[in-house]
């Protein structure tokens, strides 16, 4: 890859900048047409995003009526004025009904609101609850505060629960002593060597002779997220690891664990590093900026990763039924390799599922580490094999 | 065709999210061709050293993707903000 490459590339690159500015689509053509064909955006956002129900299929009967599956879940709703709501988001009819002055606000909704205000429409999103007066009409004074388990919400606890069985019901075989003086069975078969593998391969190495203490948070953090990864990938589940909630949370837990495991060498390296002076007024932010941008980084790989395999699914999938509204014998033909090259990437997702939950506890074990080490100023060092 | 009234458009705004997007992917291509590039010369200078490679091969490319998907966050942002 010479210069004359580089340069290249660049050249193509600005080149179709230049084109796209007169490639632009003339906006608000044929409204009704859009209805019919098949609306790619709304399926992938609705099976990213977080909702008010688990949502299998839908179908038009013979009388053109739409029927959903779906499971409704418990909707909690607290605003000042009204006080507490519960009820099942069954109540809702999908947006069709209003129910205890509240409405549930749907894509048709927000495109009303967009033809009269445009900025208006931005600030709401399909899902959203908001509160009603008694003609129907939003109540813009009433706060909603929505604290409903929604469907991420309850596929995380099915999930820990999932977790907390599996790991009571092997630890109850250890207690007996099966496994302890003679080979693991079953179960723990399956476990033992993982949970050998985090503490010879990320916890020791990186924690050295203070592994123990931080041992069960580096298991916790590995089995959480992997077991949110792989129900995450069922058929019907929600997407809870693609969740930047979800994520931003698991990076702020580890974040208070690093600066809990911080100690006074750390602090001094950050803001008075040994380097020389006129390095230091650049080192110095960013060593302050990157005491932050660690766990943000962690946050952000495990969200990216996870949400772009699902939208990779979804776009495979979807592309059957785009390419079937344009002809139904392009889109059985499609179908094949689509679904070919999806269950290939189910395969490789399955991979990024176990890679992920690796390198997050990985990385948070590294970044323990590198909190509490001590200096390395000792000159005359005998390297001693460290037997922990 | 008025400029400004060019620019200002959406569809400018989601052309240039996806641009960005496919260049962090290029970024990532290279970085993990790379990646891989050091291991199989690792590997065929040394081929009992196999599994440790293997696994520092996973956790770089890792880090490395990490990095790329930042630009597809941020391409990702441009076209919904």
């Amino acid at each position: 890859m010479g210069p004359g490459t580089v340069k290249s590339l660049l050249v193509a690159v600005f080149s179709l900048f230049s084109c796209i500015i007169f490639a632009q689509g003339q906006p608000g053509e044929n409204p009704d047409e859009a209805k019919k064909t098949f609306d790619a955006n709304e399926v992938i956002f609705g099976h990213i995003k977080d909702a008010h129900e688990f949502h299998f299929f839908s179908y038009k009967d013979k009388n053109g009526e739409e029927h959903h599956a779906t499971i409704p879940l418990p909707v909690i709703l607290y605003s000042p004025k009204k006080g507490w709501s519960f009820f099942m988001s069954s109540k809702f009819h999908h947006g069709e009904e209003n129910y205890e002055g509240y409405s549930l606000m749907t894509d048709k909704k927000i495109e009303e609101i967009k033809k009269e205000n445009e900025k208006e429409g931005k600030k709401y999103h399909a899902g959203q609850i908001v509160a009603v007066n008694e003609h129907g009409e939003m109540d813009k004074s009433v706060k909603v505060y929505d604290l409903s388990l929604t469907r991420n919400v309850v596929q995380m606890l099915i999930a820990l629960t999932l977790l907390v069985w599996i790991m009571l019901a092997i630890a109850k075989k250890y207690k007996k002593g099966d496994g302890v003086l003679s080979a693991p069975k079953g179960g723990q078969g399956l476990l033992e060597p993982v949970i050998i593998f985090i503490k010879d391969e990320v916890a020791k190495p990186n924690l050295g002779p203070k592994y123990q203490k931080y041992l069960p948070y580096i298991l916790t953090v590995f089995f959480f997220i992997l077991i949110n990864n792989i129900v995450g990938l069922i058929p019907g589940t929600a997407n809870v690891t693609g969740n930047i909630a979800f994520t931003f949370v698991l990076a702020v837990i580890s974040f208070i664990v690093i600066l809990a495991s911080s100690n006074k060498h750390y602090w001094k390296h950050i803001f008075w590093p040994p380097v020389p002076h006129w390095i230091k007024p650049i080192l110095i932010p960013v060593e302050i900026l990157g005491v932050f941008t660690k766990p943000f980084a962690l946050m952000i790989r495990l969200f990216a990763n996870m949400v772009a395999g699902h939208i990779l699914i979804i776009c495979l999938v979807s592309l059957i039924f785009i390419i079937g509204a344009l002809n139904a014998y392009a889109g059985w033909g499609t179908s094949i390799f689509a679904i070919g090259f999806t269950i290939f990437i189910y395969f490789i997702e399955i991979l990024v599922a176990f890679l992920q939950a690796y390198i997050f506890a990985n990385l948070t074990a590294v970044f323990i580490g590198q909190a509490f080490e001590g200096g390395h100023d000792d000159v005359d060092h005998h390297e001693d094999a460290v037997i922990v | 065709m008025d400029l400004m009234n060019v620019i200002l458009l959406d569809a400018v705004a989601n052309a240039g999210g996806a641009v960005g997007a496919g260049l962090g992917a290029i970024g990532a291509g290279i970085g993990i061709g790379q990646i891989g590039k050091g291991a199989l010369e690792a590997i065929a200078r040394q081929p009992e050293a196999l599994n440790d490679i293997r696994a520092n091969m996973i956790l770089t490319a890792a880090l490395v993707e990490g990095a790329a998907l930042f630009a597809i966050i941020v391409g990702f942002l441009a076209m919904v903000l």
